[in-house]
C-alpha cells in the first residue's frame, strides 16, 4: 500500500477521556516512548477535581497534553494539533484548544445517545455526524467494539476488557507517529507480569490498534518527528514532584544527614511524599502527621535532633504551618518548606495551577520574620532548587521556602541528570564541646551570621531554645528592647547574606541591556522563553531573565533591571513579584497577569511584548 | 548514641539546675514537680546529654529552662508534635514532654491523642491546674461546669474533659495520675513512666495558687485526702478511707463503695490489675464532683499499662528491611532512573 511519510518538527497531542479511560497512562506511555526516541518534550496533565466525577460528564474529563518535537520544546504548547477523545464530553471540553485543520481521533462508542446526554449536548446533535467539525480532520473508530473483538477469545468479562481500550488508541498513535512499541511492551510486562491474562490482553489490544491502522487503507499518512538536537549527554524523563523528592534525597546524601519529611496529604503536593516514602533504603524517614501543623512541628523536632527536615504542602496547608515557620526561624534551625502552589484562596482550585502564594511566602507571618524564598522554573529544575533549598537551610541555619506549582509538579520533561559527584558540596559540622570549660553559646554567629547546630546527645552542649526573643549569643530569654531590635535586624541580615553565595541572575535569552526585559519566576519559564524567542526572531529587542532566588534577590538584579527601558513581569496572579520588585528597585515595571488556574500560552506573552514595543 | 558498654556518667539533682531564675509564682505547684523530676532523673541511668525536654506554652511550659538538659520551649500546643518528630528521627533520646491542660488538651489536643495512639516511647507530663494561668485566669478544658472566671463571669457552660478517660480512648499504653503535693508518689510515678516502653501519659494535679487556688485541695489536704483519694497498686485491693476502712467492689460493671469489717474483708475487694483495659476504663470514670453525695474517690497511680510496639521502632525496622532488600541507596542509580537515552 502506498503510504506517505510527512516530516514535522513538532506536534502537540491532547489525550482526553473519562477519568476511568486511562488517558494519563496513555499519555505517559507515549511521552516515555517519545523521550527514549530522543525528542524534546513537555507535558501537562489536567485532572478533574473530583476523584470519581460522574462518568461521561464534563466534570469527569481527564486530559494529558504532550508537546514533542525535533526542535527545542519549552511548554506543553498552546493549541493542539491532535485531539484524541474517548467520549463526547472530552470533545466538548477540549475542542476550543484544537487548532483549525487539526486532527480529531474519536471513539464513536463514546458518542452514543447516553454519552451525548451526559455531556449536556442538546438532543439530536452529534458533532461526529452533523458536519460541525468540517474544519478538522476527523478519524472515527469504534474503539470499544474493536477492543472487545480483539479479546473475544480471552474469556475475560466485558468490564475488564473495556479497561484495555486505551491500549488500542495508543497502538494506533504509535503507528501514526512511526513509534516502536517496545517501551510500552516492557512497561506492561513489568506492570502485569504477575497477571498473565491481563498482560496478554493489554499487549493484544495494543497490537490490534497498531495493526488496525496498518491495514486500513484510509490512513494514508504517517508522521515523522526526528530526534531533537539537544545538548549531547544522557537524559531521562522526569516529573516535577519526583524531581523535588530526588533533590531532597540528593541533599541528604551529600550532607550525610538523615532526611526526615513530616507532611500531610494535600493536592498537588502528595506525590513528593509518595516518592520519598519509596526510598527508605536511602535512610529517608517519612511521617504522615495528623495535620499540617503536626507535619511542620514534627519536622522541627527532627531538625533539632540533627536531621535534614522537610515538610511539603500547598497553599492552604502552608497557611496552617505559618506559626511554626515563625518558630523555626526564631530557633534558627534548618528546615525546608515546599509549597506546590495551586489555585486559591481557601481551598480554591486544588488541581489547577497558580503563582499566588508568593507574597504569603515572603511576608505572610507575624512579626519581622524573614525566611528565604526560592522557586523552581521547570519540572527538572525542581531537582536543583530542592537541592538549593537544603543547601541554604543547612548553610545559614534557617527555614527556606521552595515554591513550585501544580503545573511543573505534574508536568514532565527530558532531563540531563547530573552525576552525584557534580553536585555542590553541602558541609555540615555539628557543634562539639570546646573542652576548655567555656560556656556553650548557642546563638554565637559565624561569618555568614549562622549559629552552631548542637544536637541532643552531644556531651556538655546541653542548652534550651524556644520561640521567645533571646539574648544575643547566649540564647537566654530576653525582653531587653534594644536586644530585640538587634536580634530582629540580625535575623534579617543573616537572610540578606545568603545573596553572597547564590548565583547572579543571567538572562536566559537575549542580552544584559536593551529595550525590554521580561522577568519571570516559577513555572512561567517555558511560555516566556518561547515568546521572547519568537519576538526576537521578529526583530524585537527583548530579553528574558528568570528569578529562582526571590528572597534574597541575586545581588546583580537591580543593575540588570536598570539596564532596560521596559520591564514586563508576567505572573499567574494579580501581580505579586511585581510588588516586591517595585518596592525594592522603584522601577515602573508592568505586569501581565492571568488568574484562571491555567498556565500562560506563549502567544499571550508574545502579544503583550508586541503591543508594548510596536 | 549511648554505648551500653560504657557506664553513664553520674550526675546529681544539682547538675540539673540551670543558671536561670525560676519565675513561677511563689507557692505554685510547679516548683514541687520540678523538684521531683530533678530528684528522680539522675537515678534513671540516662546520660544527661541524651535527655530532651520539650514544652509548649503556658506556665508549666517554662519547665525546660530550669533543667540543665537539652530543651525546647516551643509554641502553644505543639510540644507533642515536635517530640513525635524528634523521637521518630532520634529513637536514642529520652524525651519528656511538659504540657498543661490548655496546651495539651485544648489547642494541642489533637497532637496529644495522635502521639498516644502511635505510641512513641516518650513521657508526657500534663500539669493540670484546671485554669489558664499564663493568660491570667480564663477557664480551661478541664475546669468544672459553672466555673466563674474572667471569661465566664456567669459560670462556664463547657463540659470538662476527663483527661484519663480521653487517653484511654486514644489507646494510650501507660496512663497514670499523680499530684504536686505528694512528692513520694509523684517520684514513683515518674520512674514508672520512664520505665515504660511506649507513650507514658501522666496527669499531675497542680495547684495554681494565684488563679485557681485549692482546686484539688480535697485530694491533697490531710483532713480529706484519705477519704477522697484511692491510691491504686497493681495486685492489691482497692482500699481507701481514713483508717483504710473502705473498699471498692464491682457489682457487675458498677463500682460500689463497701465498708470493710462488717463481713467484707480487703480480699473481697476489687484487686487492681493495671493490665485490664476494661477495668481501667471503669476506674478512669471515677470522676465525680467530690461535692456530690455518694461520689467515688478519685484514683491516683497507674490506671493502665500495655506492651505495644513503638512507632519509632517500627519505622526504623522498615528502613532496615528496605536496606537489606534493596541495598543501601545508590544516589547515582536514583538519578539515572529506569530508562535513559543518550544524545551524541
Ligand atoms: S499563674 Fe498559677 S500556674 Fe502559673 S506560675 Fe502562677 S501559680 Fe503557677
Amino acid at each position: 500500500m502506498e503510504r506517505q511519510n510527512e516530516v514535522l518538527d513538532n506536534v502537540i497531542i491532547k489525550f482526553a477521556g473519562d477519568s476511568g479511560d486511562g488517558m494519563q497512562l496513555t499519555g505517559t506511555q507515549f511521552t516515555n516512548t517519545a523521550a527514549l526516541f530522543g525528542n524534546d518534550l513537555s507535558t501537562f496533565p489536567d485532572f478533574p477535581a473530583e476523584i470519581r466525577a460522574p462518568q461521561g460528564t464534563l466534570a469527569g474529563v481527564s486530559g494529558y497534553q504532550l508537546h514533542f518535537g525535533s526542535v527545542e520544546i519549552f511548554t506543553p504548547g498552546d493549541s493542539c494539533d491532535v485531539l484524541v477523545v474517548m467520549n463526547a464530553a472530552a470533545l466538548k471540553a477540549n475542542l476550543r484548544n484544537l487548532r483549525k485543520g487539526g486532527i480529531i481521533i474519536a471513539n464513536t462508542d463514546g458518542f452514543d445517545p447516553k454519552n451525548l446526554r451526559l455531556a449536556g449536548i442538546p438532543e439530536g446533535q452529534n458533532a461526529l455526524e452533523d458536519g460541525s467539525l468540517e474544519n478538522y480532520r476527523v478519524i472515527k473508530m469504534d474503539v470499544t467494539k474493536m477492543t472487545r473483538a480483539a479479546l473475544a477469545e480471552s474469556g475475560m468479562g466485558t468490564k475488564e476488557i473495556d479497561r484495555a481500550k486505551n491500549m488500542f488508541v495508543l497502538g494506533f498513535l504509535y503507528w501514526m507517529y512511526n513509534r516502536p512499541m517496545e517501551h510500552t511492551e516492557k512497561f506492561l510486562n513489568e506492570k502485569f507480569g504477575k497477571k498473565p491474562e491481563i498482560l496478554k490482553a493489554n499487549l493484544d489490544v495494543l497490537r490490534a490498534g497498531y495493526n488496525f491502522a496498518e491495514t486500513r487503507e484510509e490512513f494514508t499518512t504517517r508522521y515523522k518527528i526526528g530526534p531533537a538536537k539537544m545538548q549531547p549527554g544522557t537524559y531521562r524523563n522526569i516529573m516535577g514532584n519526583q524531581a523535588t523528592a530526588m533533590g531532597l534525597i540528593a541533599a541528604s546524601r551529600k550532607s550525610g544527614l538523615q532526611l526526615f519529611c513530616g507532611t500531610y496529604p494535600i493536592t498537588p503536593a502528595s506525590d513528593i511524599l509518595h516518592e520519598l516514602s519509596r526510598h527508605k533504603n536511602f535512610g529517608v524517614k517519612t511521617f504522615q502527621a495528623e495535620d499540617e501543623i503536626a507535619a511542620i512541628c514534627s519536622t522541627i523536632g527532627a531538625s533539632f535532633g540533627g536531621s535534614l527536615g522537610v515538610t511539603t504542602s500547598s497553599g492552604p496547608g502552608i497557611a496552617l504551618k505559618t506559626e511554626a515557620m515563625g518558630l523555626a526561624l526564631m530557633l534558627e534551625l534548618p528546615l525546608v518548606i515546599v509549597n506546590v502552589q495551586r489555585g486559591g484562596p481557601s481551598t480554591g482550585l486544588p488541581t489547577k495551577t497558580e503563582q499566588s502564594d508568593l507574597l504569603q511566602a515572603v511576608y505572610g507571618r507575624n512579626g519581622e520574620s524573614p525566611i528565604p524564598v526560592i522557586a523552581a522554573a521547570t519540572p527538572s529544575d525542581c531537582f536543583h532548587m530542592a537541592y538549593e533549598a537544603c543547601r541554604i537551610a543547612l548553610t545559614s541555619m534557617t527555614p527556606v521556602i521552595l515554591l513550585t506549582d501544580g503545573y511543573i509538579a505534574n508536568g514532565a520533561e527530558p532531563w540531563q541528570f547530573p552525576n552525584s559527584s557534580d553536585l555542590a558540596e553541602i558541609k555540615v559540622n555539628f557543634a562539639k564541646a570546646s573542652g576548655d570549660g567555656t560556656k556553650f553559646l548557642p546563638y554565637k554567629r559565624d561569618e555568614l551570621l549562622s549559629r552552631p547546630w548542637a544536637i541532643p546527645g552531644t556531651k556538655d552542649l546541653e542548652h534550651r531554645i524556644g520561640g521567645l526573643e533571646k539574648q544575643h549569643e547566649t540564647g537566654n530569654i530576653s525582653y531587653d528592647p534594644a536586644n530585640h531590635e538587634f536580634m530582629v535586624r540580625m535575623r534579617e541580615a543573616k537572610v540578606d547574606k545568603i545573596a553572597d553565595y547564590i548565583p547572579d541572575i543571567v538572562p536566559e535569552v537575549g542580552t544584559n541591556k536593551g529595550k525590554m526585559l521580561v522577568l519571570g519566576w516559577g513555572s512561567t519559564f517555558g511560555a516566556i522563553k518561547s515568546s521572547v524567542l519568537k519576538a526576537r526572531a521578529q526583530g524585537y529587542d527583548v530579553s528574558h531573565a528568570h528569578l529562582r532566588y526571590i528572597k534574597p534577590f541575586p545581588k546583580n538584579l537591580g543593575e540588570l533591571l536598570y539596564n532596560f527601558e521596559h520591564v514586563l513581569i508576567p505572573e499567574l496572579n494579580c501581580g505579586q513579584l511585581i510588588k516586591v520588585i517595585r518596592d525594592k528597585y522603584l522601577i515602573p515595571a508592568k505586569g501581565l497577569n492571568k488568574v484562571q488556574g491555567l498556565p500562560f500560552s506563549a502567544e499571550e506573552i508574545f502579544s503583550k511584548i508586541e503591543e508594548t514595543l510596536k | 548514641m549511648e554505648n551500653p558498654n560504657i557506664p553513664v556518667e553520674k550526675f546529681t539533682a544539682k547538675d540539673l539546675t540551670t543558671d536561670q531564675e525560676v519565675r513561677w509564682c511563689p507557692g505554685c505547684g510547679d516548683y514541687s514537680i520540678l523538684k521531683q523530676a530533678q530528684t528522680v532523673i539522675p537515678d534513671l541511668g540516662i546520660a544527661r546529654e541524651n535527655i530532651v525536654i520539650i514544652s509548649g506554652i503556658g506556665c508549666s511550659s517554662r519547665f525546660p529552662y530550669y533543667m540543665e538538659t537539652y530543651g525546647m520551649h516551643s509554641i502553644h500546643g505543639r510540644a507533642t508534635a515536635i517530640a513525635s518528630g524528634l523521637k521518630a528521627s532520634r529513637p536514642d533520646l529520652s524525651i519528656w514532654i511538659v504540657t498543661g491542660d490548655g496546651d495539651g488538651l485544648s489547642i494541642g489536643g489533637n497532637h496529644t491523642i495522635h502521639l498516644l495512639r502511635r505510641n512513641f516511647d516518650v513521657n508526657v507530663l500534663l500539669f493540670n491546674n484546671e485554669i489558664y494561668g499564663l493568660t491570667k485566669g480564663q477557664y480551661s478544658p478541664t475546669s468544672e461546669e459553672g466555673k466563674v472566671t474572667k471569661s465566664t463571669p456567669m459560670g462556664s457552660v463547657d463540659h470538662p474533659f476527663n483527661p484519663i478517660a480521653l487517653c484511654m480512648g486514644a489507646d494510650a499504653t501507660f496512663v497514670a495520675r499523680s499530684m504536686d503535693r505528694d512528692p513520694k508518689h509523684l517520684q514513683s510515678i515518674l520512674k514508672r513512666a520512664n520505665e515504660h516502653r511506649g507513650a507514658s501519659f501522666v496527669e499531675i494535679y497542680q495547684n495554681c495558687n494565684v488563679f485557681n487556688d485549692g482546686a484539688f485541695e480535697v485530694f491533697t489536704e490531710k483532713s480529706s485526702k484519705k477519704n477522697e483519694t484511692l491510691f491504686m497498686e497493681s495486685g492489691k485491693p482497692l482500699i481507701f478511707g481514713e483508717n483504710s476502712d473502705k473498699g471498692i467492689k464491682l457489682d457487675g460493671f458498677t463500682p460500689v463503695v463497701v465498708n470493710l469489717g462488717e463481713g467484707v474483708s480487703a480480699n473481697d475487694c476489687w484487686i487492681h490489675d493495671e493490665r485490664d483495659r476494661v477495668k481501667a476504663g471503669i476506674l478512669s470514670r471515677f470522676f465525680d464532683n467530690p461535692k456530690n453525695p455518694n461520689h467515688l474517690p478519685r484514683p491516683f497511680g497507674v490506671f493502665y499499662v500495655e506492651d505495644r510496639g513503638c512507632y519509632e521502632e517500627k519505622l526504623q525496622q522498615q528502613l532496615t528491611e528496605a536496606k537489606s532488600k534493596k541495598g543501601d541507596g545508590d544516589l547515582d542509580a536514583l538519578l539515572r532512573g529506569r530508562e535513559t537515552w543518550t544524545i551524541n
